[in-house]
């Protein structure tokens, strides 16, 4: 094992002799080490090993996200309250907005099931935006990241996985055909916006590049 | 474009560091958190495969009520239905609607048990290594990661109808048992993949890599 001094890398540790530390970076998933270089807008960085994508800066990719965030902000708000399916069936009708569907489970005495459907349809992916936001609005603008700022965006990178607006939309299309031959299924306004949505957060994700925002917070006050 | 590295890869481990699995930045090992983003640091983490294991055995466990039990109960005029996951499938199946059947069998059946099948695989090779090579194995893995969410479509498509098919007398959706330990067995599942550390895939054969040349 190689001799290390806590700030550089000694000679002899091959293309990396002499780096320092803060100029490495190591693939998250297969720890192999790099000389991190930024690479083109639109290019990506990508592990030799395991080709786990390590930097992709994008263009204006902060003032985006910040943009993307907030349509996101306003369309989720929207469709909490728009009715977001109708049925009718035999004279009778019914309408569900977001919130209905996230709390159905409550009249069958299934709480938990119905506090895990609302979190991972509306509180979590809501949340993550706020985060988002909390943690890029100063960056882009040129200030000092919040205080809070790395934790904040820690929580958004942990919280990614169970944020699953777009499997509920896919759970839409099911359910229509589900019920196909019980009743006439309708979509409200909160569909369409929640589709916009779904849409919305895979370009955003698209945009947001983790080194890079690390690296813009590491002027952040501690 | 690839990060440009010749001969054998170094790791942050064997060039005396530790990563930040976090944020991706370097300490001297034995740092114990990220002066970057606050993490907490671990060269490897050691006790993964135990909480592997736990989480995988508590998901396989939720999952057999999951099948037994009745995901879907639906009241109409004339009928009192209550229908498991597979049973629903086939039902949807046979009004002609193969497309979405598949879907519901894919996300409820074919993906669980892969992801039982491969979790136990990643983990039983890190410890024991594989002639597969690392980076197929990486590849699953990542596979499993990503598509592991998806079954989460028919948790919710119970939580669509319920909320939506209250229709008095005529038509009422409400969901069963199954919904609650499907959901469960989903979420152990994930959180298992998730503690599984995926540089464990790659130290067997690094090292074997290494030794001829030292
Ligand atoms: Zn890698
Ligand atoms: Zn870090």
């Amino acid at each position: 094992m190689n001799q290390i001094d806590s700030t550089r890398l000694q000679q002899g540790s091959g293309p990396l002799a002499g780096a320092r530390l803060e100029d490495l970076i190591a693939c998250p998933s297969c720890d192999a080490l790099y000389l991190a270089r930024m690479p083109a807008m639109g290019e990506r960085a990508v592990c030799a090993d395991c080709h786990e994508v390590l930097i992709a800066p994008r263009a204006k990719a902060g003032i985006r996200i910040l943009m993307l965030t907030l349509a996101m902000l306003i369309l989720v708000t929207a469709a909490l309250f728009f009715p977001f399916l109708s049925i009718s069936a035999a004279g009778l009708g019914n309408r569900a907005s977001l919130l209905d569907v996230a709390l159905s489970f409550q009249s069958s005495h299934m709480v938990a099931l119905a506090l895990m459907t609302a979190a991972m349809i509306v509180i979590v992916p809501l949340l993550r935006m706020l985060l988002i936001f909390y943690t890029l609005l100063p960056v882009v603008f040129d200030r000092q990241p919040f205080s809070q700022a790395r934790r904040a965006f820690r929580w958004s990178n942990a919280l990614k996985p169970w944020a699953m607006a777009e499997i509920f939309a896919l759970g839409c299309a099911v359910a229509l055909v589900k019920v196909a031959d019980l009743a006439q299924i309708g979509f409200g306004p909160a569909f369409w916006m929640f589709s916009i949505l779904v849409l919305i957060a895979i370009l955003n994700d698209s945009y947001l590049c983790s080194w890079s925002v690390w690296k813009s917070l590491e002027k952040a006050p501690r | 474009m690839e990060i440009a590295r010749k001969g054998p890869s170094l790791t942050a481990r064997a060039a005396g560091l530790v990563a930040c699995r976090t944020c991706a930045r370097v300490w001297p090992a034995g740092t114990p958190r990220c002066g970057r983003c606050g993490a907490h640091l671990q060269s490897r983490d050691t006790a993964s495969l135990q909480k592997v294991w736990a989480w995988w055995l508590a998901g396989v466990m939720a999952y057999i009520p999951a099948n037994l039990y009745p995901m879907l109960v639906t009241d109409t005029l004339v009928e009192h239905h209550a229908s498991t996951i597979v049973g629903g499938a086939v039902e949807i199946a046979h009004h002609g609607s193969y497309g979405i059947a598949a879907i519901i069998l894919i996300a409820s059946v074919l993906i669980p048990m892969g992801k039982f099948i491969a979790i136990a695989y990643l983990a039983l090779s890190a410890r024991h290594g594989s002639r597969v090579r690392p980076g197929r194995r990486h590849h699953l893995y990542e596979v499993v990661e990503f598509i592991g969410r998806w079954s989460m479509i028919d948790v919710f498509v119970v939580a669509i109808l319920s909320a939506l098919v209250q229709l008095s007398s005529v038509a009422q959706i409400t969901p069963g048992p199954a919904a609650l330990t499907f959901a469960a067995s989903v979420i152990f599942t994930m959180l298992s993949a998730q503690s599984f550390d995926s540089r464990l895939i790659w130290d067997r054969d690094r090292a074997d890599e290494r030794r001829p040349s030292t």
